[in-house]
């Protein structure tokens, strides 16, 4: 019962902090506002008694709405971030799309016909659950991580105008290497 | 050191935090104590953090021009919340709060709250000293952040668990402490930074006038800094069941053997402000990156192949 209630309660929560995101008028609070989104979220996972996921919910949300303030408050323009602002911009069509996917999936989610429970839930739920959801394809899946993080580092590597002969002369023998910001390491 | 650990009823979770709360005042009593030290002749420091607090709390607070009140107070008041919730998942000897599955995961979601918390403390004020504060620690945090994490990530693949009562149990043979030091001094490092102490103090440092805590005053003064002192605690306790073998030890019960270690530890982390410089946050985001993040990823290897080889 009391499990019912929270749950419910942490729904309504999610929903009117996912809406204030765009009501807010300072990048900080719209952050933070997604950050308890998620974190109700997340916890309405542990709810349901997959725990490591709910606990993961919780810790990759707070440290991206952090990294995610820090960008939009760093990199937003002329620092209109620092001074109150609007959320939306197109606001007519933003607000009948929002509206429109939010009924959909919220009708998609209430009207399907969800199948009872037939046996009793695993002892290892997470391991059932990644194997539901991933099954024979594991270990593409795990390539595809690797392959992923080194599209980055490459892409990072090819955006980067400064090149090794920048930082360590024609010869690449300089040392210390020239870089604009000292490091931490022997320099 | 029995093998289960009996979860107890929630109203046990005042006694927890009054626990929390008093080794908190020593740890403040203990700096105090450091203090008067460090300055030569005078009172021995033991009243300090007593006069303090009285200070704060009859202190008005200090309002400034357009400050985002809501979230300021939530980042000031945050710190306490954050080591009362990771000392839920902390077995006192055989007793715990909150016997979790995945009780290492829940001290990492709640360590990273540290990211939010302490730059909304620097932001809320409208003031630029303490936004350059908070952006001091989102540095720091840059850097210590993966280390810790991948650092709480070798006591539980030694013990093959994640809740912490079983990673406390697997250390009856040999505690981790022993065989996997790297992973524990960089936990220490990371405890140290989420409280903002010691070495990662250029955040509230004095060449910004107090950084974060530059308009901070009164009560959410008191409540950031005793925040401080009891993530401090937290942290401390944590790495009892983690590294340090948990309740194991002669004589004494095993909730007894908790406390004495955690106040061990604590001092330790107190006693070392006075003892490291300041990590400067340009630079130490290259420690962090190419020493302690490196170390710690081989500290995880040497322990899975020593798991994989034992089974």
């Amino acid at each position: 019962m009391i499990t019912h209630i929270s749950f419910w309660a942490l729904a309504v929560v999610a929903v009117l902090a996912g809406a204030a995101v765009f009501y807010v008028n300072s990048m900080a609070r719209a952050s933070y506002a997604l950050a308890v989104s998620f974190i109700a979220v997340g916890v309405q996972v542990l709810l349901l008694q997959q725990n490591y996921v709910g606990v993961v919910t919780i810790l990759m949300m707070v440290m991206e709405m952090a990294v995610m303030a820090v960008y939009m408050v760093m990199f937003m323009g002329m620092n209109p971030a620092l001074m109150p602002m609007s959320m939306v911009h197109d606001k007519r069509h933003a607000l009948a799309a929002a509206v429109g996917s939010f009924v959909l999936l919220a009708a998609g989610a209430v009207l399907i016909p969800w199948p009872a429970r037939r046996g009793r839930p695993p002892a290892g739920v997470t391991v059932a659950l990644g194997e539901e959801l991933m099954g024979p394809k594991m270990l593409v899946m795990g390539v595809v991580g690797a392959v992923m993080a080194a599209t980055i580092v490459a892409g990072v590597v090819l955006a980067a105008h400064r090149t090794r002969y920048d930082r360590f002369g024609d010869d690449l023998r300089r040392r210390p290497a020239k870089d604009p910001q000292p490091g931490g390491v022997g320099r | 050191m029995p093998d289960t650990v009996t979860t107890v009823p929630a109203g046990w979770a005042l006694g927890a935090a009054a626990i929390l709360g008093l080794l908190a005042a020593f740890a403040a009593v203990l700096d105090g104590v450091f203090t008067a030290r460090a300055a030569g002749a005078g009172p021995s420091g033991l009243t300090r953090p007593l006069g303090e607090m009285a200070r704060l709390m009859r202190q008005r607070r200090r309002t400034t021009v357009a400050a985002d009140t809501l979230l300021w107070r939530i980042g000031s008041s945050g710190l306490l919340f954050m080591a009362l919730m990771i000392v839920t998942v902390v077995p006192l000897g055989e007793w715990t709060l909150f016997d979790l599955d995945v009780g290492v995961m829940w001290f990492n979601a709640m360590d990273v709250l540290a990211w939010a918390f302490v730059w909304l403390t620097g932001w809320g004020a409208n003031s630029v000293h303490s936004l350059v504060g908070g952006y001091r620690f989102l540095a720091h945090g840059l850097a210590y952040e993966l280390p810790l994490m991948f650092a709480l990530v070798a006591p539980a693949v030694a013990a093959s668990s994640l809740n912490v009562g079983t990673v406390a149990a697997a250390q009856v043979d040999l505690w981790f402490v022993v065989w996997m030091p790297v992973a524990f001094l960089v936990y220490c490092t990371g405890v140290v930074a989420i409280a903002v102490w010691g070495p990662f103090t250029p955040a509230l440092g004095s060449d910004i006038a107090g950084g974060v805590t530059a308009e901070l005053s009164g009560v959410d003064r008191l409540v950031f800094q005793g925040g401080r002192y009891a993530l401090l605690v937290a942290g401390a306790a944590f790495a009892v069941p983690m590294f340090l073998g948990g309740g194991a030890g002669p004589l004494l019960p095993g909730w007894a053997w908790v406390l004495v270690k955690t106040v061990a530890l604590l001092a330790v982390f107190v006693w070392l402000r006075r003892r490291l410089p300041a990590f400067r946050p340009d630079l130490f985001m290259e420690v962090g990156w190419l020493v302690l993040l490196p170390a710690v990823l081989v500290q995880d290897l040497l322990v899975a192949v020593v798991v994989v080889w034992r089974t």
